[in-house]
């Protein structure tokens, strides 16, 4: 595959040959649909490049493999789909308490339990609030096309190391299931040196990497000191993208898969005449707050549409702060609505709204 | 004059939080002798596990790594695939290696992960305070078997040792006991045999398991509880080689023949 040169590619196969261009050698899983194809992706081309694969026993081994080669310095991922994610959730505590880098990949799928293996965007709390036990955050991705995660799996790995922080990417079934072609980044050369991992206490004081500070004071400053961090990372990282926002009277939000879908609504709505824009968050944590709040300044009318039955909407809403109103669409349980059903949300909601007052 | 005793080189010289009587500081400076004589402490990794060790790094002054309970052996399967000239200590109580833990230790074992396990049975759960293990004796008394551990209530003592013994991805198997001179000399040789595994080259998982004092959660004084080891844990938990199946070196002579 030479440079520039377009390839059609999987959402799973091309997450996982970023991942391994991203300088991934190490990658662990267990298999559950709809993400089947990353760890088999991996299993055929990590070893070509020296890298490892393990099919673990359980997602929870997975999550703790990627914890035992994260420690020694190595890059290292795991992918699974909404159960198999709640269960890894004790490990990326584990991993945001012990600073220590990681990739996790959240295919996700129509739940709760068992659900579906259909594209769906229920796990949002789980990424962006936690997910885990104990006063921590995972930097939550979300890209909404096949180039679009490719693009944010390098930089997963990148911010991963940077602020020693377990990073998730949150997917659907939609979107690892589609191909679309891409373009491959160039693999990395230079890995960043980490001071801090252990590979054996040669020609330096040992180390250790814990999580339990039984000081109650100390626990605290170990507390503050990862406040800190995601403060500074709310500071650094935010990212989103704006689609037709400049004369928008309306303002469609939503991320990965519904904004896609939203995207061709949009399209079609303009060709009506109306004056709708949307709003894509592409990290999901750190949440764009300002920039959502700013868009108060433009307009009051806001449209959340989620595969879900209202989760990122309570973010808006914090950040809009009661600034706009802000009317919800959902579509929970695996379902994935056509631009067109969207577009008639879109546009009933701006006749009820913008129309009518204007006549 | 020669010194023939002391503090080994790579244990702290931090005082041992663990209680009066119990096995686990003698391991701890097992390990830390060993660590010195087979001069490994550059490229070792010790895994520490949730329970009374999960303070190992304040004792041992080598790379370690905490474990949340019971995934040691998928921490160390990382650390080890990652750094395959490393030696990784992985460090269980029984808990940890055969409750919470049991399918990270059987799978780890099933692919022959090539590191050793120390697995530190005391038959309770030592930290939280005297709930029954899944290695707790039969007629024991826990603070979760009030009346003694009866198999029709509380279920049969689980020997997960012998069980993972007969998975071909266990190189070396013993079961040893730390209650007096004589059995930490043994309990010695048979660590250096598990971690020599891993520096000849051996394929697989070795595994020690070390009967260990709790005096505190046994309701014993040191010295009983040491008799108690003797007298009924080594029954249900019989000492020996439950598995040895090196393949690079001469058997004579390295196993605990005495």
């Amino acid at each position: 595959m030479t440079k520039k040169e377009k390839v059609l590619l999987s959402g799973n196969h091309a997450l996982g040959e970023a991942a391994i261009r991203a300088g991934c050698r190490f990658y662990f899983g267990y298999p559950i649909t709809p993400q089947n194809d990353v760890p088999e992706y991996m299993a055929a081309n990590l070893p070509k490049v020296g890298g490892t694969f393990i099919q673990a026993e359980s997602e929870i081994a997975s999550i703790n493999m990627v914890l035992g080669a994260s420690v020694t310095g190595a890059r290292a991922m795991t992918s699974s789909s909404s159960p198999g994610i709640s269960l890894k959730q004790e490990g990326i505590s584990f991993l945001a308490g012990q600073e220590l880098p990681a990739v996790i990949v959240n295919i996700m799928r129509g739940g709760p339990g068992l659900g579906n293996i259909d594209g769906c965007q229920g796990d949002y709390f789980q990424a962006v609030k936690g997910g885990g036990h104990g006063d921590y955050h995972t930097i939550v991705l979300a890209p909404s096309s096949v180039q679009e995660l490719v693009d944010l799996t390098v930089l997963a790995f990148e911010l991963a190391d940077k602020y020693r922080n377990p990073v998730i990417i949150l997917g659907d079934g939609q979107l690892g299931q589609m191909r679309e072609p891409v373009i491959l980044p160039e693999p990395v050369k230079n890995l960043p040196d980490k001071d801090w991992a252990l590979r054996g206490a040669r020609g330096r004081p040992s180390r250790f990497s814990r999580s339990l500070i039984l000081n109650v004071r100390a626990m605290e400053e170990h507390n503050w000191k990862l406040q800190r961090k995601y403060r500074e990372i709310e500071a650094n990282e935010v990212r989103f993208e704006g689609y037709l926002l400049d004369d928008a009277e309306m303002v469609v939000l939503a991320f990965g898969t519904a904004a896609r879908i939203t995207k061709g609504a949009i399209k079609r709505v303009r060709k009506e005449g109306l004056k709708v824009g949307l709003f894509r968050p592409i990290t999901l944590w750190p949440f764009p707050h300002k920039a959502v709040r700013e868009l108060a300044g433009q307009t009051r009318e806001f449209l959340v549409f989620e595969l879900n039955a209202g989760q990122m909407v309570e973010d808006v809403r914090l950040s809009l702060e009661g600034r706009g109103e802000v009317f919800f669409y959902g579509r929970p349980g695996g379902v994935i609505p056509t631009p067109m059903d969207v577009a008639t949300i879109i546009g009933s909601r701006y006749y009820q709204r913008i129309k009518r007052r204007a006549r | 004059m020669n010194k023939v005793a002391g503090r080994p080189k790579y244990l702290k010289p931090n005082k041992f939080h663990y209680c009066a009587g119990c096995g686990h500081s003698i391991v701890h400076r097992l390990l830390m002798e060993l660590t010195e004589e087979l001069n490994i402490a550059e490229r070792l990794i010790v895994v520490a596990p949730a329970g009374c060790a999960v303070l190992a790094y304040d004792y041992m002054d080598v790379d370690v790594v905490e474990a949340a309970h019971g995934r040691g052996p998928a921490i160390a399967t990382g650390i080890k695939r990652s750094l395959p000239d490393s030696v990784v200590l992985n460090y269980q109580g029984d808990g940890d290696l055969a409750a919470i833990g049991t399918a990270e230790s059987v799978h780890a074992a099933a692919r022959g992960e090539n590191f050793t396990t120390v697995f530190i049975n005391n038959g309770i759960y030592g930290m939280t305070g005297g709930q029954m293990a899944p290695t707790t004796i039969e007629g024991m008394r826990a603070t979760t078997a009030p009346e003694g551990r009866k198999p029709e209530r509380e279920g049969y003592t689980l020997d997960l040792s012998s069980l993972l013994a007969q998975i071909p991805g266990v190189v070396y198997a013993e079961r040893v006991t730390v209650n007096s001179p004589r059995t930490i000399r043994r309990a010695k040789k048979a660590l250096e045999t598990a971690i020599r595994c891993q520096l000849e080259g051996e394929r697989g998982l070795a595994l020690i398991e070390v009967l260990s004092m709790c005096p505190t959660n046994w309701k014993k004084t040191p010295l009983e509880a040491c008799a108690w080891i003797d007298e009924v844990m080594s029954r249900k938990f019989p000492l020996g080689v439950l598995v040895d199946r090196r393949q690079k070196i001469s058997k004579a002579g390295t196993g605990n023949a005495d």
